[in-house]
């Protein structure tokens, strides 16, 4: 009857399994449907000169990276020096999406701790952040040539998540 | 004493008349009754992003907030309550809804408890099968039998004498 032990045990090891994997996720991590799909288009005025206006179709033919974040934001703060270097290997153009933000606060941050942008642009009411599905600043994603979206990151860019991740799908998409 | 409670009760209506002259019909949040009860309906059926075990319509969130200014304006457009889920599923994917759509990445969710169930009838099955086959049937012989109603009996007696 040795079934009678091993049945309950397998049972047990397969929901410990279920758990373990279950448990070992992040919940805020949730799928993004934008995912290869084509980035929602927009008109932004810019942070810097709000009389000039930005709009992802000119960002068309090149790989290009929307760093959404705020003046407000902690997490955006740990991310800040990472941007910077992701700025200084000159990889891709990141245009910073400042989200509900005030102007003057935004433009403090990025004179005091050095702007890791092309341009950035304001979203102060938030509804271009909706139309990207953002519910966690800071956001990242990497748009293609043809601009569409192939990778999103919900929270901070790592130094890990740049080398194993960022780095090698910017030289994938340039290649193509 | 009396006094006392004399005064205390002329301020307190006092008091009341106060209110009165000073307060307020509160106002309606939302100007659109109609509107809004929508709104309530579509924004249960959503989960809040920041709070995750909030619904859309409870939540206090600062997004919640503007997902139902977002959702109020597109009632406003005459939006179906169809085409405000699709809005919200392209932005924040099947994770707004509180109820999944069936579809093959979830039919494993949709048709998993039958399948446990299945699978938990048919074990019962094989087991009360297998339990029945191991069943020996014994015959008794004319022995047994006697020797059965002698014990009956006596029990029978014993009991009887209480």
């Amino acid at each position: 009857m040795k079934a009678k032990f091993i049945i309950p045990l397998i049972l047990f090891l397969v929901l410990v399994g279920f758990l373990a994997v279950g448990l070992n996720r992040d919940p805020h991590e949730v799928p993004s449907p934008l995912i290869n799909k084509s980035a929602p288009a927009f008109e932004l005025p810019q942070l810097a000169d709000p009389k000039q206006s930005f709009t992802p179709a000119s960002m068309k033919g090149q790989v290009w990276i929307l760093n959404v974040w705020a003046s407000w934001c902690v997490a955006c703060r740990e991310e800040h020096p990472i941007l910077v270097e992701l700025s200084k290997a000159h990889v891709a153009p990141i245009i910073g999406l400042d989200y509900k933000d005030k102007r003057d606060e935004a433009m403090a941050l990025l004179a005091s701790q050095g702007s890791p942008y092309l341009l950035a642009v304001s979203d102060a009411n938030g509804r271009v952040g909706i139309d990207y599905g953002v519910y966690g600043v800071p956001e990242t994603y990497v748009i293609d040539k043809n601009g569409i979206i192939r990778f999103k990151q919900i929270g901070p860019v790592t130094m890990e998540l740049l080398n194993q991740k960022i780095y090698p799908l910017i030289s994938e998409l340039n290649k193509s | 004493m009396k006094r006392f409670l004399l005064i205390l009760l002329v301020l307190f209506s006092a008091a009341g008349t106060l209110n009165k002259a000073f307060g307020e019909e509160a106002t309606p949040l939302a100007d659109d009754p109609v509107v809004e009860q929508r709104l309530i309906s579509i924004s249960e059926e959503m989960r809040c992003l920041v709070c995750q075990n909030e619904s859309l319509a409870g939540s206090r969130s600062d997004l919640a907030n503007d997902l139902r200014q977002e959702i109020r304006t597109l009632i406003k457009e005459g939006k179906s309550d169809e085409q405000i889920r699709t809005f919200m599923v392209e932005r924040y994917g099947d994770f707004v809804l509180y109820r999944p759509p069936v579809k093959p990445i979830t039919w494993l969710l949709w048709i998993g408890p039958f399948l446990i169930l299945l699978l938990g009838i048919a074990g019962l099955l094989i087991y009360l099968r297998r339990r029945n086959n191991e069943m020996v049937r014994t015959d008794l012989s004319a022995k047994d039998n006697q020797q059965i109603d002698a014990l009956l009996k006596a029990n029978e007696k014993e009991s009887s004498h209480d």
